[in-house]
Formats: structure tokens, C-alpha cells, sequence
């Protein structure tokens, strides 16, 4: 029934819109979803406090008025700041939040573009990012911010190496850099002769998920990573002379990343959208049901929920690597273990 | 030799998306040139080679486009970025960015583009590039590694020692004992 109502045919038009839209609610839905749960509340129960109670039941419509906030503050530019510089670069951090979703495929039907090189097109506007960020250092004039700029474009270089070492593992166990296709190989493999729990990459990657999840920590700048915008010393790094909504951009785009490389990491090692395609008697991508389109979606929600938990249940628990500490992490550790990983994996590849 | 192009051959909406992105690219490449802020030279830098990738993708090489956003974007402008912010970056106006020898450029230039489109017009003149069909731009990332690991496996490997060579030879430069 549900899925003979889903088989409508979508006019192009229509399906473009569906997916501009989708991408719209795919980066602020998760954004505003992580703020709330995450900041807001699981923050506040670690530390022995209730958290925003007031506006709303729980204080639910706290986001709201957070954001409205914002919006009214003045925009303040300082006086010797590069004014153009200073006002595009939030916009550069945000867009390629925007443009890192586009990539990401909900359903068998429900992606935007159906890139063939996505994993590879994922990694490299992850480290667009860096540009707006470095400029927004540069144009604030102002030591703080030109310091918070500089140690995060050190740390994002950094960690960037051992992210794209870590997914070329599952690129060849899945053989292709196709998300789609990596959420097919997961779901139609089978592991020990187990065919109904389908094969998610995480059993076999787990050093490359482990270093996955660390680099995105790092690249998120997120605690104990947070060394660019320490507060304790350089006030808040390249944000410090932000105020309204170019703030609020920052913000969105702070946490809207968080939820994209979230879903970046379920689709490579815990089996995206997908259940295990033997269970509905599915074979190939065309012959899944409809009805994934929404539930899909979903099952990509939830996986994107628990792993932004465990982003930010590190983030609340351990205090800030030092700066040389941080460096000799990604190079001396991460780098070498990933490297071993892919040698391990391509070595199982041809011989087993 | 010279067919006549027919309409029918002619994208129209890829003909107008590459000339709006060549525009873009030409302003910004003068802005390069011309900017007085250096940073601001390197901001317009990103937007030409951002050019080049987009006009990749209308030429439907994907991998090639990723790959320009990767290496020149994602690293070598954000190294320059770097090295310019930790040596001399100045809000404003610098005032000895100018070469005096800077019109010695324009010829060198000019050879450089004249080269250029000769070989271009050599190689293509009145070849007609159908348009590929969607298999086979979905199996253009297969060939591309199918042809460096098959192919052009030996100067591969041979680019590999070259890299593997500045590798080292940074580490030398860089360490003091």
C-alpha cells in the first residue's frame, strides 16, 4: 500500500525542489537538533544543572530565542578591519556545510547529486572550510583572532591527511568512492556467513572509523581539539571580533558540519540508509522498495544522533590537547596507524 | 575537414554556463594581478582555480574537478594563505608588491597563450566531441585509476620518488640538528 503510494512520478522540476529543500533541512535540522540536546541539555546534566527551562516546555523554544537574539544585534565591524574579507568569510564556512551535504544520499531515490567520486568530493570541500577560516583570522585585525586563525589552519591541515588515509580503507573493501554504492556493498555483503546483519564497515574498519572520528573531532574544532579558539587564552580565536549574525552563521555552521561529517561517517561505516537488503528479498539498488525514501532518511537521522552523542560526550569530558601535543598526535600517531590500515586492508583485499 | 557544426551538436546550456564562468575567471585572474593587497590577490587566486574546477565539471570530469578543489583550493591556497599570514600579511595596501620589471610579463604571457591555443586549434580543428553518455562519465573515475595503475604505472612510480625526494629534502631544510 505505502509503497505503491510512494511510486509517484516526480516531474524534474519537482524533484530538483525536493532536493534543494532536503539539503536545506538536512544541514539545519541536525544543526538545531544538536544544539538543543547536546548543548543545551546533555551539557548542562554533565555538569549538575538543568540547562534553559524557561521559554517553552523544557525550554525547548530556547533555540528561537537564541537566534532572534542574534539577529537583532548590531552588525559591528571593527575600524581597521578588511571590511569585504571579514563579512565573506562566515559565508565561505557555511556554504561548504552547504555544499558537503550535497553528496550525502538519504534513500535509494533520496540523494541530491549522485556523484561518482563522492567520498573524494566530500574530503576535499571539507577543506574549503580552512580558507574562510583563515581569512576571518587574517581580516579581523586583531592578535587573538590572527592566532586562532593560524592554529586552525595548522591543526585542520593536520588532521585532514589522517581523515582521507582512514576512508581509503573502506573505498577499497566497498571498491568505489560512490556513497551510494559504499551503502550497497555494506548492506548486500555478507560477514562470517552472517547474512542478516548485512556488513557494516565499522567490524572490519574499526581502526579507520576510531581515527575517522578522532580527525572529525579535530576538524570540528570541538574540545579536546579546541585549541583555536581556546577561550582561556586567545578569548574565541577567529570568532573573537564576531558579533550577530555573522556570529550566528559561524555558529549554524559549526554544529550544521558536526551533523554532515556525522552523516559522512554512518554511510561509511555503519551501512547509511540501508538495512540489510535480505531481508526484504532486495538484490540491487533498483530493486529497493519505495517506502526507503522516508524511512531512510530516518534510520540516517538516528545514526547521525548517536555519533554526534559520542562527538560531543568527548568534547564535554576531557580538557584541551597542547598545541605541540595536538601536532605530534596527527603526524607521529594517526598518520603512521592509518597508513598501517590501509596496507592491512588492501593486502585482506587480494588475498582473501 | 571543417564540418559544418550543426545546432543540434551544440549544448547551449553548457555553451552559456562556460562563458559566464570564463568571464568570472578573467576578472578575477586581472584582479590577481592587479589587487594592491596581497591577501586579497590570493582570495582572487581561489576563485580562478575554483573556475577551473567548475569548468571541469561541465566538461563531465568529475574526478579531475575534485581533484582540483583538493590540491589546489583545499591545499596549495591554503599553504600560500598560511605563509603569507605568518610572514608579511598587512590590513590594507602594500605598497612594494609591484616588480619594476612587471611589463616584462605581458610578452611571456602572450608566447604562453599564443602556444596554447596553437596547439589547441592543431590538435582539435574541426573535430566535433560528442557528448559522452551518462555510463560512460559514470565509469570516467574507473578509467582514470584502471589507466594510472595500469598504463602508467612505471611514471607513476617515477613521480612518486620525485615527491618522496622534496619529502625529504623539506626535512633536511627544516630541522636544525
Amino acid at each position: 500500500m505505502i509503497s505503491s503510494l510512494l511510486a509517484v512520478e516526480i516531474p524534474y522540476w519537482g524533484q530538483s525542489l525536493l532536493r534543494v529543500l532536503g539539503g536545506l533541512v538536512a544541514v539545519l535540522l541536525p544543526a538545531g537538533m544538536i544544539v538543543y540536546v547536546f548543548l543545551f541539555k546533555m551539557m548542562s546534566f554533565m555538569q549538575s544543572r538543568l540547562g534553559p527551562m524557561e521559554a517553552g516546555p523544557y525550554g525547548s523554544m530556547q533555540l528561537l530565542a537564541e537566534v532572534s537574539k542574534w539577529l537583532q544585534k548590531e552588525d559591528i565591524i571593527p575600524e581597521n578591519a578588511d571590511a569585504k574579507i571579514f563579512k565573506i568569510a562566515p559565508i565561505i564556512v557555511l556554504a561548504s556545510t552547504f555544499l558537503l551535504v550535497v553528496v550525502v544520499p538519504f534513500g535509494p531515490d533520496a540523494w541530491m547529486t549522485n556523484f561518482q567520486a563522492g567520498v573524494f568530493y566530500a574530503l576535499a570541500i571539507g577543506s574549503v572550510s580552512v580558507i574562510g577560516i583563515l581569512i576571518a583570522g587574517y581580516s579581523s585585525a586583531n592578535k587573538y583572532s590572527y592566532l586562532g586563525g593560524l592554529r586552525a589552519a595548522g591543526q585542520l591541515i593536520a588532521y585532514e591527511l589522517p581523515m582521507v588515509l582512514a576512508v581509503v580503507g573502506v573505498v577499497i573493501q566497498a571498491g568505489s568512492m560512490n556513497l551510494q554504492q559504499i551503502v550497497v556493498a555494506q548492506n548486500t555483503q555478507e560477514i562470517f556467513g552472517l547474512d542478516w546483519i548485512g556488513f557494516p564497515f565499522v567490524l572490519t574498519q574499526f581502526v579507520g572509523f576510531l581515527i575517522f572520528m578522532i580527525a572529525v573531532q579535530a576538524e570540528l574544532t570541538q574540545a579536546p581539539f579546541d585549541m583555536p579558539i581556546a577561550e582561556s587564552e586567545l578569548v574565541s580565536g577567529y570568532m573573537t571580533e564576531y558579533s550577530g549574525f555573522r556570529f550566528l552563521i559561524f555558529f549554524i555552521g559549526e554544529f550544521a558540519t558536526a551533523g554532515v561529517f556525522a552523516f559522512i561517517a554512518s554511510i561509511l561505516f555503519l551501512g547509511g540508509w540501508g538495512v540489510p537488503f535480505s531481508w526484504f528479498g532486495w538484490d540491487t539498488i533498483d530493486s529497493v522498495d519505495n517506502w526507503m525514501n522516508v524511512v531512510g532518511p530516518l534510520i540516517m537521522f538516528s545514526k547521525m544522533t548517536l555519533l554526534v552523542g559520542i562527538i560531543m560526550w568527548v568534547r564535554f569530558s576531557y580538557p584541551r590537547f597542547r598545541e605541540d601535543q595536538l601536532q605530534r598526535f596527527a603526524w607521529k600517531v594517526l598518520i603512521p596507524v592509518s597508513l598501517a590500515n590501509i596496507a592491512v586492508t588492501a593486502i585482506l583485499k587480494v588475498a582473501v | 575537414m571543417n564540418a559544418l557544426l550543426l545546432a543540434a551538436d551544440v549544448n547551449v546550456a553548457q555553451n552559456i554556463g562556460f562563458y559566464i564562468i570564463a568571464a568570472i575567471m578573467l576578472y578575477a585572474a586581472f584582479s590577481v594581478v592587479s589587487t594592491k593587497n596581497v591577501v586579497h590577490a590570493a582570495l582572487w587566486l581561489v576563485v580562478v582555480l575554483g573556475g577551473v574546477a567548475a569548468q571541469y565539471i561541465l566538461a563531465a570530469a568529475e574526478f579531475v574537478a575534485v581533484s582540483q578543489v583538493m590540491v589546489y583550493i583545499g591545499a596549495v591556497m591554503v599553504l600560500f594563505l598560511f605563509g603569507i599570514m605568518l610572514t608579511r600579511a598587512s590590513i590594507g595596501a602594500d605598497t612594494d608588491v609591484n616588480n619594476k620589471d612587471w611589463k616584462l610579463g605581458i610578452p611571456v604571457g602572450l608566447v604562453f597563450f599564443g602556444v596554447l591555443v596553437y596547439t589547441v586549434v592543431d590538435a582539435f580543428e574541426g573535430t566535433v566531441i560528442v557528448e559522452p553518455s551518462a555510463a560512460q562519465i559514470a565509469s570516467s573515475t574507473t578509467l582514470i585509476s584502471d589507466g594510472y595503475l595500469g598504463d602508467y604505472l612505471i611514471p607513476l612510480i617515477a613521480l612518486s620518488f620525485v615527491l618522496l625526494a622534496a619529502a625529504v629534502g623539506a626535512i633536511v631544510l627544516a630541522r636544525k640538528d
